[in-house]
């Protein structure tokens, strides 16, 4: 199962930087999107997909049963999936008011102004 | 030993900052909650410093849990003294801020989320662990990206919106090498990390690991070729915000790229010369940048990041001498760089723009400000007996010791135009004479307090400095040594 989750991870992050290479601020931000979503589906596959069992530690044992999924990146991935919502939110709120003030998609009419303000 | 003061350097600001979030119309209430919270976090500091300098290492396994299973904080004498100089610039910076943050933005949420970010800061330096590093960054990055917007400016915008992209794809990055280093090694804890990954099967692995977390490092810290967020932004919120994020927000990459190469890859020299080389580069595009500068918080947002190559010098050559360098160039540079730009807010504030050409004559209107300029920038640009000189003279001498010849060359060139550049607002705003259309409001003078403060404890830093030194010379000798760190993370395993 690993095999085509990284062949489909390689393929986000290739559509990610081609996003992020555009001058739209809009491609720009479903770039980021696809970046962060390929980060976090890398993270998901770090310790193997399969059928494991639940890692539930039964009474009186110190370690969960052989053959257990690791919680560990799911527990990150988890993390990671919420404070990059919240970040892309706030990216595309930003990316809104930088349009009203330019008027203007396109990342160009960023380009610093010289001389005194 | 006690983790009294280990926790309250990140929960005191935290806290803080959350009391306040009801009372976000009551600008004195947010005003006191801003000062509490950085009081704390510098009284936590101090004491912390106090701590690691009687009883070493100071180790805290949240929750309980032993060391490489749950989440470990570690203030080694690199971490508390960063933090330290952190804590006292960050106060500086929130201490003017009370006197420059009208209500409009402090009902906005300045001084909450100034509070997050030092509690974010020092939870960067104080973590043990590389997820733990992440959702730091992330935390001291959703605060800096409001503090930055927070305001009207068209300029600002773009600036925001430049820094917020880049360093978002720099975190996405970040989170990436930590997906890898869990799937390499199976563990996220820094000192498990450190021993695990010497072990790998492939060279090649380790590698990739090690240039994707400098990658996220090196844009963080505004180091070459991945600078070009910081002076495109820096300039163009209120210079409060501008002083705060100079003290504060690249030093957190800096340091992430110290853990990275002296404890994570120590066995790889090659990851030691890309730094270098970078260290190099980021010195020299810097400061060429800022020498093309005729705006007073631009040229300094330049300088921030070609002083970035100093302390990633120092962390390439990773003699314990050369890491003690960048320990005390870290310190010394929050102390004076966040000084500089509060001497440019007061201007701005009093001619209504930083703009040089626009302002001139301020050495025969405010005497004061001028000294208190002079002694930072001398400062910054190394000069005896200010606390730049020990921090570069330091760098250098580790690099002659191991004839790297190059970059101590490149350092000490790079050093005349930083003076240069120093010079030329020294010559446009204080000895020129005044523009035509120049007015001078005076603004009050407590405003100039906290950066006149900074600039006393810059000087002293490099006057009376002996104790720093010597403590930063402990921590160059644990950074050099890493097995110190991770006994002491690791230590509680070895009795089990």
């Amino acid at each position: 199962m690993e095999g085509p989750l990284a062949i489909a991870i390689g393929v986000l992050f290739g559509c990610a930087v081609y996003l992020l290479l555009q001058r739209s601020r809009g491609q720009a931000i479903i770039g980021l999107a696809l970046l962060s979503s390929a980060a976090n589906l890398f993270i998901f596959v770090a310790a193997g997909v399969g059928n494991g069992l639940a890692p539930l530690v039964h009474a009186g044992e110190y370690l969960p049963p052989e053959g257990a999924a690791d919680p560990v990146p799911q527990a990150l991935v988890l993390t990671a999936i919420v404070i990059g919502f919240g970040l892309l939110a706030f990216f595309i709120t930003l990316s809104y008011r930088v349009y009203r003030i330019t008027g203007s998609d396109d990342l160009d009419a960023l380009a610093d102004e010289d001389g005194p303000q | 030993m006690t983790a009294t003061w280990l926790l309250l350097a990140i929960g005191g600001p935290m806290i803080a900052g959350t009391v306040a979030i009801p009372f976000l119309q009551q600008h004195r209430v947010q005003v006191a909650a801003g000062v509490a919270g950085a009081v704390l976090q510098a009284v936590a500091a101090i004491m912390l410093v106090r701590q690691v300098a009687t009883h070493g290492t100071v180790v805290v396994q949240s929750g309980g849990w032993p060391a490489p299973f749950g989440i470990s904080l570690v203030a080694d004498h690199f971490a508390a003294l960063v933090l330290l100089a952190g804590a006292i610039a960050a106060l500086a910076a929130i201490a003017f801020a009370t006197m420059n943050v009208e209500e409009d933005r402090s009902r906005h949420g300045y001084f909450v989320f100034s509070n997050v970010l030092l509690g974010a800061v020092a939870a960067a330096f104080l973590t043990g662990d590389l997820f733990n590093l992440y959702v730091s960054f992330e935390v001291m990055l959703i605060a800096s990206f409001v503090l930055l917007s927070l305001g009207h400016a068209r300029r600002q915008a773009r600036g925001a919106a430049v820094y917020v992209t880049l360093n978002l794809i720099a975190s996405a990055t970040f989170l990436t090498g930590a997906g890898l280093a869990y799937a390499l090694t199976g563990t996220l804890n820094f000192a498990d990390l450190a021993e695990r990954l010497p072990l790998l099967e492939h060279r090649e692995q380790s590698l990739a690991l090690a240039l994707l977390l400098l990658a996220a490092f090196v844009t963080k810290s505004a180091a070459f070729p991945f600078a070009a967020w910081l002076p495109a932004s820096y300039h163009t919120p209120a210079s409060d915000v501008s002083a705060l994020f100079s003290g504060l927000l690249t030093k957190v990459g800096v340091y992430a790229v110290a853990r990275t190469v002296t404890l994570l890859f120590p066995h790889e020299p090659v990851v030691q010369q890309v730094v270098l080389f970078l260290a190099g580069l980021t010195m020299i595009v810097g400061v060429l940048g800022a020498l093309a500068q005729y705006e007073i918080r631009r040229l300094l947002a330049f300088h921030i990041s070609s002083q970035v190559g100093y302390m990633l010098m120092g962390i390439g050559l990773m003699s314990p001498l050369a890491l003690a360098g960048a320990t005390f160039y870290m310190m010394q540079h929050m102390i004076t760089k966040t000084s500089l730009f509060l001497v440019s807010g007061f201007i701005e504030r009093g001619a209504g723009s930083g703009w040089l050409p626009r302002i001139g004559g301020l050495y025969r209107r405010d005497p004061a400000t001028s000294a208190v300029f002079l002694v930072a920038a001398l400062s910054l640009a190394g000069i005896p007996p200010f606390a730049g000189f020990v921090a570069k003279f330091t760098l250098a001498r580790a690099g002659v010791e191991m004839d790297a010849w190059l970059i101590v060359g490149v350092s000490l060139a790079v050093s005349l135009l930083t003076l240069l550049s120093m010079v030329k607002i020294w010559v446009d705003a204080f000895w020129a004479a005044e523009p035509a259309e120049f007015r001078w409001h005076a603004p009050p003078r407590r405003l100039l307090m906290p950066a006149a403060a900074l600039a006393v404890i810059s000087a002293s830093m490099g006057i009376f400095g002996a104790p720093l030194v010597e403590l930063a010379l402990t921590a160059g000798e644990e950074l050099a040594t890493p097995g110190t760190y991770i006994d002491a993370v690791l230590g509680s395993r070895a009795g089990t």
